[in-house]
């Protein structure tokens, strides 16, 4: 089960839960899990945010796959200038 | 009112062309004569993007008007190398790095050769304060000084 | 077969090397071609109709006159472009609203800044063009208009969209307001942090917009055919981007439009979102021949986005042996006319740099009347992270640690915890601070009125979509394709890997960057992603090639894929087979090519993930003139951790370019509003930007501590250098004042305000 949390506003569509324990073995599953406990926040997982996993930070990657112990953080996108 | 005609030298070639009045040298060239080459930063003459010489007075070339310019001699970038000979300013210029984007790398180079024609050893106060008039918003300016620098020394060896 | 590893392995070894960009000569004989040196025949000139308010309901718009002028052919207002619906996209930096993109590429109910564009016509000379402008008759309703961020946020303060609410709040308001978002970080207990600290220190800093600066002008040349595909020619961050919002905002199959990146003079960020792009497609459309469009520059700083000026609070506390262990900061930032700040990463990137337990920080996202705000290099960072430098040079001095060795204690290292969530990969903060005390620019001795600063800065670097190709010629040549334009050396630096990926001399390959139908979507020239992403995607280029060629030879020589193996530019027979075929090198492949299968190639696709973020560390030494209040910069080094320089001096480059653009920002720059809301310093006269006699040489000294994620081990370095020159300074200024600045830029009258400010206080 991967930790997650969510930082930033993103825990004001989930009525303030901004941590998690959810079964995923890819980020698509991840943001499956999540819109089905909380619809609100499926439109902004659609565009918009990236995934650090363990660490890392992935942005727009649905099939990075996630380990069973992993600690994931669903961040706002960051770009650039 | 009707155009002017005037006829000019351009780096070294007889030119002829027609402007209107508030046509600058700047617009003649790269409109007219089609020598994009210089640049157009800021049309106030406070950028040094369009630097040509003009009897081998070094001017922005946005504060000359087309018209002026008659039976005198402008020389351009285009005009620098001397066939497939780059200047030794536009060698070191490469071999330095001296630019990132490039937009205001002509002017620099019109502008530096006019100061190593006056001033064939010049100290980095004098290569700035001279350069002074160029603004570049890439590079920060080290390298284009040690370019500068450095093709003043080559040069200076003939 | 034996495949070879992908670290250069193969080649002579360019990269890490200075090799002479393959773009240098054209761009020092001024061949090479700029956004507005490109002509087509039949072409018309486009000029745009800017709103002379600041804030202005548009009434009415009456093209009539100008479109009977002789010498008009398109007139173009509100009208020409359909509304869009509300849904944002990422754009350059921020996520922006489509809904407000089409407003700001043409005002549609308001003017919501002076410079604003209203109405455009495209003519047969700008004489007419500039005649025709005049004959459109607005009817503005003139609104009062708020610019000042605090102000803007002010209840009853002028709203500019009554259909804005602050997200971000609960409970969600019911009435609009100009603060559009408020977005929070938190890390811990910051009251407890705050318990534990033997010294705080809170301040509050202002700092005022700047922009880009780049010195070439936005220009575009459109031309739209009968059947309503489209030709493109910009000056462009990214090419792709600007497909993407046109086709958007003009009802056009992406596959429509071919955009081609010209040469760039410049952009930082500015130059990654579109204004006269779409209007010079829509004119072209109606006019039926081609148009070109390029701004002056009072049009590039009136009506293209600037950064934001801030107003940031910070409080931060430590113990007495110098461990941080509270950080809070509340930053405000304009928006500009739209929504979209990068406040939120001025807020991720505030603590950055140091292993905190204990963060909050705030961020407010707000409109005021000036132009929307554009990104400009590492976003919202230089703000924060400045204000942040500042107080930890404070807390330096008043534990009387300095500040290398104050940073050093709290740098974040491999495993730190960021504020915003993940744990950080391998950093070279440490390094950089290491390289700095070393240098002998730290241990010069200073006199009277001098004043030496350092101040650490980060920036995260992002990977994206890149498409690159690489295909081999019948001679053996090399033509290497990559869809990132070229800001400042990328195509040397990919030229130095593909020819080490490859085996093959450097001046066998030659560059370009390809335009939108020749490769596939490849995002933007930006957060300094491009020789990151795109060497990572010549990378995959040359591994296809390898492998093909590597195919064929076992297929020529009937070998087993174990009796081969390509290395130093030709695949070699291994073992026995080395005794019955000699190697064949590309060019050999190159001539048989088409009777062994057809022509030979690779293409990288990727989305490329595993950027790592750049730290670096800027000391600077200035001294002060107490009767003009002039700062002079006497002595500035740079230590940045680039991960592997690819082109050692195009990474030096950025360095010092990023560091001068900080020294322009700290002492001089700011736009100036009237209190009539328009700009008073449009113009490089008055924004008064570094030039050559403001500056020093800047040291820059290359940190790497590899990126474990990158095959070379690549790090961004394009933003990071701008992050720090704003703290370093203001700390020196402190040294050689004793008075500590809050408020950018610290030029000479407000210099020379402070220290007369100090003279009086001081005999009082």
């Amino acid at each position: 089960m991967a930790r997650v949390v969510l930082i930033g506003n993103l825990a004001q569509l989930t009525g303030g839960v901004a941590e998690f324990t959810i079964s995923a073995a890819s980020v698509k599953q991840l943001f499956d899990r999540l819109t089905e406990l909380h619809p609100e926040i499926g439109p902004h997982l659609q565009e918009g945010v990236a995934v650090a996993i363990d660490g890392q930070i992935y942005q727009d990657t649905l099939l990075q796959p996630i380990e069973p112990d992993s600690e994931v953080f669903i961040l706002p996108q960051i770009a650039g200038g | 009112m009707a155009k002017h005609h005037i006829e000019t030298v351009v780096n070294g070639d007889a030119v002829e062309f027609l402007c209107e009045t508030e046509e600058t040298l700047l617009d003649v060239l790269r409109d007219t004569l089609n020598l994009t080459g210089s640049k157009e930063g800021c049309a106030s003459g406070d950028c040094g993007a369009c630097s040509v010489t003009l009897d081998g007075r070094l001017v922005c070339s946005c504060l000359v008007l087309g018209c002026e310019v008659a039976g005198r001699r402008i020389e351009t970038i285009e005009g620098l190398a001397k066939g497939e000979k780059l200047h030794p300013l536009q060698q070191k210029f490469l071999e330095h790095a001296a630019l990132q984007c490039g937009i205001c790398t002509p002017g620099f180079l019109v502008a530096s050769k006019a100061l190593l024609e006056r001033s064939p050893d010049p100290s980095e106060h004098e290569i700035r304060f001279w350069l002074a008039g160029n603004l570049c918003r890439c590079t920060g300016y080290d390298k284009i000084v040690s370019a500068v620098k450095d093709a003043a020394a080559t040069l200076r060896k003939g | 077969m034996a495949e070879n590893g992908t670290n250069g392995t193969n080649g002579q070894g360019y990269v890490g090397t200075r090799t002479i960009r393959p773009d240098g000569v054209d761009k020092v004989t001024g061949r090479a071609r700029f956004g507005a040196d490109f002509n087509l025949p039949g072409q018309l000139i486009g000029k745009v109709l800017r709103s002379p308010h600041a804030h202005a309901r548009i009434v009415s718009i009456d093209t009539s006159k100008a479109e009977a002028l002789p010498g008009v052919k398109a007139v173009i207002t509100r009208d020409d472009f359909a509304d869009q619906s509300s849904e944002f996209i990422p754009a350059g930096e921020m996520m922006m609203n489509y809904k407000d993109v089409v407003r700001n590429v043409m005002a549609r109910e308001k003017a919501l800044y002076e410079g604003h564009a209203v109405a455009a016509v495209a003519a047969t000379s700008t004489v007419i063009a500039r005649r025709a402008l005049k004959l459109i008759d607005v009817k503005y309703e003139v609104l009062p208009h708020v610019i000042d961020v605090v102000e803007a946020m002010k209840p009853g303060a002028p709203l500019l969209h009554d259909d804005l609410f602050t997200a971000g709040v609960e409970p969600k308001p019911d009435k609009p307001s100009n603060i559009a978002k408020r977005i929070e970080i938190n890390l811990g207990d910051i009251e407890a942090g705050f318990k534990k600290a033997d010294v705080v220190v809170e301040r509050e800093f202002k700092t005022a917009p700047v922009h880009q600066g780049y010195i070439e002008p936005h220009a575009a040349l459109a031309s739209v055919s009968e059947d309503g595909s489209a030709e493109l020619w910009c000056c462009t961050q990214g090419h792709f981007i600007v497909r993407a919002h046109c086709a958007r905002l003009l009802g056009l199959d992406i596959a429509k439009i071919r955009v081609t990146a010209s040469e760039i003079g410049g952009g930082f960020g500015g130059k990654t979102v579109v204004y006269l792009e779409p209007l010079a497609l829509a004119l072209s459309k109606k006019a039926k021949r081609p148009v070109k469009m390029v701004m002056s520059r009072e049009e590039v700083f009136k009506a293209s986005g600037p950064t934001s000026g801030a107003t940031v609070k910070v409080k931060m506390g430590a113990t007495k042996d110098g461990k941080f262990v509270a950080g809070f900061a509340e930053l405000k930032y304009q928006a500009g006319a739209f929504q979209g700040s990068p406040v939120q990463p001025g807020v991720f990137c505030a603590y950055a740099p140091y292993d905190m337990e204990n963060v909050k920080v705030i961020g407010y996202d707000v409109v005021s009347n000036r132009p929307k705000v554009a990104a400009y290099r590492a976003p919202g960072a230089p703000i924060s992270e400045f204000a942040v430098e500042s107080v930890v040079d404070e807390i330096a001095k008043k534990l009387g640690i300095d500040g290398i060795q104050l940073r050093m204690m709290n740098a974040a290292r491999e495993g730190t915890k960021a504020a915003y969530g993940p744990k950080f990969g391998p950093l070279g903060l440490e390094e950089t601070l290491n390289s700095i005390k070393k240098t002998e620019h730290w241990n010069t001795p200073l006199r009277k009125w001098q004043g030496r600063g350092v101040a650490s800065g980060f920036w995260f670097n992002i990977g994206g979509e890149t498409c690159a190709s690489l295909t081999i010629n019948e001679d053996g040549t090399v033509s290497l394709m990559a869809g990132t334009p070229d800001i400042g050396g990328l195509r040397a630096a990919l030229t130095n890997v593909a020819a080490d990926e490859l085996g093959i001399p450097y001046d066998k390959v030659r560059p370009i960057i390809g335009d939108t139908g020749s490769l596939g979507f490849t995002f933007l020239t930006g957060g300094s992603r491009s020789a990151f992403s795109g060497s990572m995607a010549i990378v995959e280029a040359a591994k296809q090639i390898r492998t093909e060629l590597c195919s064929r030879a076992c297929k020529l020589w009937e070998a087993k894929p174990d009796q081969v193996e390509f290395k130093d530019g030709a695949v070699r027979p291994l073992g026995a087979l080395a005794e019955k075929v000699k190697p064949m090198t590309i060019a050999d492949f190159a001539k048989v090519a088409g009777k062994t299968g057809g022509p030979i190639g690779g293409y990288g696709r990727i989305n490329a993930q595993g950027a790592g973020p750049s730290l670096g560390t800027h000391l600077v030494d200035l001294e002060v003139d107490p009767e003009t209040g002039r700062v002079t910069i006497l002595r500035y080094t740079v230590a940045q951790d680039a991960g592997k320089a690819l082109h050692p001096a195009y990474v030096e480059g950025q360095f010092q370019g990023g560091a001068v653009q900080g020294i322009g920002w700290a002492l001089n720059e700011e736009y100036i509003y009237g209190d009539d809301g328009k700009l008073q310093n449009a113009g490089f006269l008055d924004y008064r930007m570094p030039v050559a006699s403001d500056v020093p040489m800047i040291d820059a000294i290359l940190v790497e501590v590899a990126n474990p994620k990158h095959p070379y081990g690549v790090r961004g370095v394009g933003e990071t250098p701008i992050v720090p020159p704003l703290g370093a300074i203001a700390n020196a200024m402190e040294q050689a004042t004793g008075i500590r600045f809050t408020e950018l830029p610290m030029s000479p009258p407000k210099v020379l305000k402070a220290l007369k400010e100090k003279a009086a206080n001081g005999k009082s």
